[in-house]
């Protein structure tokens, strides 16, 4: 038995519906996705773009293998560095946005705290801001003369008698690392405090679903049973929470992987590109350095590496889900 | 061991819910900071330099950033209801293609049985994927070949034009709205269509008459998500436009605060940003039930 309604076989009203969506599909995002793979073997460039102008050159594999190899004639560009610096990013983003999310959803399901709903719906009050409203503000408090991490810094020092000055931090332009055995720069510490703050309550609010749907009586009998309050945290709280959050975290994962408006917005990729990310290189490579066919090639790598992150991802939710099953 | 079992049963303490309370105030605080100095820093002189400390109103506080940004935020000739309108038309053009198209789309994928439907979910889900910098080059090469002669507009480059960053952004939305619309349509129950079709109406009119009512919360929220997706868009409009009438709001916020921008005139940008911020947060807040009703992609299983 099919759950589709049965049509006949033959019949053209499906595609009646779907083709209008189709032939617009066609057009603007199948076509320009196979013109891309073909450009991406080209030397596409600034010359070649107006009108009447000699069609580019084939170049085989050139293109990737300079961007595979940093040998493209950009300032900063390391594709390795980009990369591992990609990945760690968004790894470190959404395991903090999990821990706090998921705390916070506890402090907010706990049965003591009064006025739950004003809370739960103010949290959620960073979502409501567009990404590249939410980069300027915090590139200006972030700023080293006019922000406000710096003056609140220079406040709480007051107290421990530290002179303001101390606290004159440039935080997205200084060169050294401020900790010595970890190479990443004072920028990335400023934009994973602002990721952190527009990224926890989404998940707050995913793990406060999963809390609410516990039925109490579990907590109840695991106390019969002579289970400590960690032991049933850890039976009980964390198995309701797995299979709820494992899905969004993947989903945060591949979010935070592309997230353009900060490393674009507040640092523009510095201190020396040390934090631009594989989509705002992509965009610099077309828009700065009209390099078109390199940027093609950069899409198409781009590509290659979502899909591959998007297999691993599948396979763990697929572990998890069926170990939840069980 | 046995007390400390029973504890969490309890009424918790007094201590317990004042701290809990202290936290839950401590983090709101953390949440509202940013608001509350974009705000302050709206209210600033223009020419300031350096706020002269943290103050909820600053010192001389004035309303002249906002009067600058109404009549002329950039040192472009345009006004910020002309950068609105345009971000407007692009934002509210681009959701209502893509809603049209998606649900026309979405209505066979989620109920009919026909030949490569398969093959075309999988490639939305493959598109779906990329990122909207993925297609930047293509599009733009592809765009700047065109040269249109319309009636109204007479003759220019749709990659130089609002409809060719229009026709960049559909091809990113579309795919996401059909795959929300479709997944949306595939949690309501079929039992109306199915006696509808036993009484012999057409597809053509269970479409109508029964499935677009009852898709209606899914079509106001893709809408909705395309609207502010295209009301803040950054990355074709960047790229593709040249000329000062065409800009959007983003665009303009961008310059403000670009990379080879000497001073930024933080006031001028914090008030921008909020005007920038309060059209789509108010629509949310007022449509917010219906919002998260209507969202089938975010919805998690468990």
């Amino acid at each position: 038995m099919s759950i589709f309604t049965r049509v006949n076989r033959r019949s053209l009203t499906p595609y009646a519906f779907i083709a209008p969506a189709l032939v617009v599909m066609a057009i603007v995002t199948i076509y320009p996705l196979i013109f891309q793979f073909w450009m991406s073997f080209t030397n596409y460039g600034l010359a070649n773009l107006r009108q009447g102008a000699p069609a580019p050159d084939w170049v085989g594999l050139e293109n990737y293998v300079k961007i595979l190899t940093s040998e493209l004639s950009i300032p900063n560009y390391s594709f390795l560095r980009l990369f591992l610096y990609n990945i760690f990013w968004a790894l470190s983003n959404v395991a903090i946005h999990i821990v706090l999310g998921v705390a916070i959803a506890l402090l907010l399901n706990h049965p003591g705290l009064k006025l739950k709903r004003l809370y739960r719906a103010l949290y959620v009050l960073p979502v409501l801001i567009p990404p590249i409203v939410v980069a300027t503000t915090w590139r200006n408090m972030f700023n080293q003369d006019a922000g406000a991490v710096n003056m609140l810094l220079g406040l709480v020092g007051q107290v421990f008698r530290i002179p303001p000055e101390t606290f004159s931090i440039d935080w997205l332009r200084q060169v050294e690392d401020p900790i010595s055995f970890i190479p990443l720069p004072l920028a990335y510490y400023a934009m994973l405090i602002t990721n952190i703050w527009l990224g926890w309550p989404l998940n707050a609010v995913v793990a406060t679903g999963a809390l609410q749907a516990i039925p109490k009586d579990l907590y109840e009998a695991a106390e019969i049973d002579g289970a400590g309050r960690w032991a049933s945290f850890k039976t009980i709280t964390l198995t309701y929470l797995r299979p709820a959050m494992i899905p969004f975290a993947i989903y945060g994962f591949v979010v935070t992987f592309n997230l353009f408006s900060l490393a674009y917005f507040m640092s523009s990729g510095g201190p020396f590109g040390r934090t631009e990310l594989l989509v705002t290189q992509a965009y610099r490579l077309v828009n700065e350095r009209q390099l078109y066919a390199v940027g093609a090639a950069f899409a198409v790598v781009l590509f290659v590496i979502l899909l591959t992150i998007s297999l691993i991802t599948n396979r763990i939710s697929k572990a998890t889900a069926r170990y939840d099953d069980f | 061991m046995t007390t400390s079992k029973r504890r969490s049963f309890r009424e918790p303490s007094l201590l317990t819910k004042i701290l809990l309370q202290l936290a839950a105030i401590g983090i709101l605080i953390t949440v509202l900071f940013p608001v509350i100095w974009v705000f302050s820093v709206s209210l600033s002189p223009l020419n300031l330099i350096r706020p002269d400390g943290l103050n909820l109103i600053p010192k001389d506080a004035t309303f002249e950033a906002y009067l600058k940004v109404i009549d002329r935020p950039t040192s472009n000739p345009v006004s910020f209801l002309e950068l609105a309108f345009n971000s407007f038309k692009i934002a509210g053009g681009t959701a209502l293609a893509s809603v049209a198209l998606g649900v026309l789309a979405a209505y066979p994928l989620s109920r009919l049985a026909f030949r490569g439907r398969t093959f075309i979910m999988l490639v939305i889900l493959g598109v779906l994927m990329l990122p909207a910098v993925a297609t930047l080059a293509p599009l733009f090469v592809t765009l700047n070949g065109v040269r249109l002669d319309l009636p109204i507009l007479g003759a220019f480059n749709l990659r130089n034009s609002q409809l060719g960053v229009g026709i960049a952004i559909v091809s990113g939305s579309l795919p996401f709205a059909i795959w929300n619309l479709k997944g949306y349509l595939d949690t309501i129950p079929r039992e109306l269509e199915e006696a509808a079709a036993v009484d012999g109406a057409s597809q053509a009119r269970i479409f109508r008459s029964i499935v677009l009512p009852l898709a209606l919360p899914a079509i106001a929220v893709t809408g909705f998500l395309g609207f502010i997706s295209g009301w803040t868009e950054f990355y074709y409009s960047w790229m593709f436009l040249t000329q000062p009438r065409d800009f959007t709001l983003a665009m303009a916020l961008s310059a403000m605060t670009g990379t080879y921008a000497s001073a930024i005139p933080w006031p001028l940008v914090s008030a921008f940003s909020i005007m920038l911020t309060l059209p789509p947060a108010i629509v949310y807040l007022l449509s917010q039930r219906f919002i998260t009703g209507g969202l089938a992609v975010g919805s998690v299983k468990g």
